[in-house]
């Protein structure tokens, strides 16, 4: 008997494995789109370019490192309201019953599908926005165009390429933290997405602070002097 | 004196065998439930890099793997290659392995199939963007860059 048993877990023991799938989910923009984000307003895009020799730069200006992570969840913030960074538009509750009495107004007035469509889109929008309200109280919003553009040279290596994916994460991951420790007095790492208590404070949290990563076009970073 | 001198030759009896088997199945079930099957065989080396931030996912059975690293043969060089499955393929065979991996699925599930990329941490990025393109272009927009836990 006890032979067996033991075949059978030498059997096991050669065939499986123990370990678990773990990395840093990404969810990539749809190619026919292709928007380009960095162009349209310098101030809402914060340009995180690796050239080939694995040297950072933001915005131009070479940076450490151990700089990203701060410099990050200042563009993400605004804590002085700086021209050159987002404008964070505060968000109320009366703000918010505006917007959806506009966007209702709007698409009863509609003359065809496609601007329905599209009303109904600003609708649900604020409907959204209505919702966090009622959680977290007024808020500061991030521009709907804000975003953290990643771009790498051809021969950067990967390394230091999920480096940089690890601050920005890490940065957003912050902000969350301390949000949802203020507002809510728990971890933002224990609130589970399967429970459907939570679940409307995941998303509370993460349209405050959403994770707007746009590794879009690929484009050859110059080498920085 | 005579009745203690004689408890004290006696040998000890030898251990009890019979709760061996038992012992075992233990084990066996343990190793059953907590582990999972090996993947295909790789053909490329590959070290993972670290990150802090990574999260688990959740459903292995929805996940794909591509790998991105030097083959193990030396016979193949040291440029890094891709492997799919169990073997290398090409840049314009990634289309074609996703049909595949989707036809073999339920069609409730083929929204949440993640594709995690394991990549060498020395590979060059162009063979990574190469690969990122590729699976935009093939709309799987879901997909997970495998590190280990660091710190």
């Amino acid at each position: 008997m006890a032979d067996i048993a033991f075949l059978l877990l030498i059997f096991f023991l050669v065939t499986t494995t123990m370990d678990t799938e773990v990395g840093i989910l990404r969810l990539l923009p749809p190619m026919e789109k292709a928007p380009q984000p960095t162009e349209a307003n310098g101030r809402d895009v914060y340009e995180v370019n690796i050239n080939d020799a694995n040297e950072l730069s933001v915005e131009g200006i070479p940076m450490d490192i151990q700089d990203l992570r701060s410099g990050v969840k200042e563009f993400m913030t605004n804590p002085e309201n700086s021209l050159v960074l987002p404008e964070r538009r505060s968000v109320n509750r009366a703000i918010c019953e505006q917007g959806i009495a506009l966007a209702r107004s709007r698409m009863l007035h509609a003359s065809d599908e496609v601007s329905k469509q599209v009303h109904q889109k600003e609708l649900s929008t604020w409907e959204h926005k209505l919702a966090v309200t009622e959680l977290i109280g007024d808020f500061q919003e991030l521009p709907p165009n804000a975003v953290i553009a990643l771009r790498t040279g051809s021969r950067t290596s990967y390394a230091m390429y999920m480096n940089v994916q690890n601050e920005l994460e890490a940065a957003v991951e912050d902000l969350r933290e301390a949000l949802c420790k203020e507002k809510f007095h728990r971890e933002f790492k224990e609130l589970n997405e399967k429970s459907s208590d939570d679940r409307p404070l995941i998303k509370a949290i993460r349209a405050v602070h959403p994770q707007r990563i746009s590794e879009a076009e690929p484009l050859e970073v110059q080498s920085i002097r | 004196m005579s009745i203690f001198k004689r408890g004290s030759t006696k040998s000890t009896p030898p251990i009890s065998t019979a709760s061996l088997p038992d012992i075992i199945f233990m084990l066996l079930f343990f190793f059953m439930v907590t582990t999972v099957m090996r993947e295909t065989e790789l053909l490329v080396k590959i070290t993972l890099p670290e990150a802090s931030e990574i999260i688990r996912l959740e459903d292995k059975a929805l996940v794909d793997y591509i790998y991105i690293g030097p083959p193990v043969d030396p016979d193949r060089g040291t440029e890094p290659l891709t492997q799919l499955n169990g073997q290398f393929a090409r840049l314009n065979e990634i289309n074609q392995w996703m049909d595949w991996n989707e036809a073999r699925r339920d069609q409730k599930e083929v929204p949440f199939i993640t594709r995690s990329r394991k990549v060498d941490k020395d590979t060059r990025m162009k063979m990574v963007i190469d690969v990122k393109q590729e699976l935009r272009r093939s709309n799987a927009l879901k997909i997970n860059y495998s590190a280990e836990q660091d710190r």
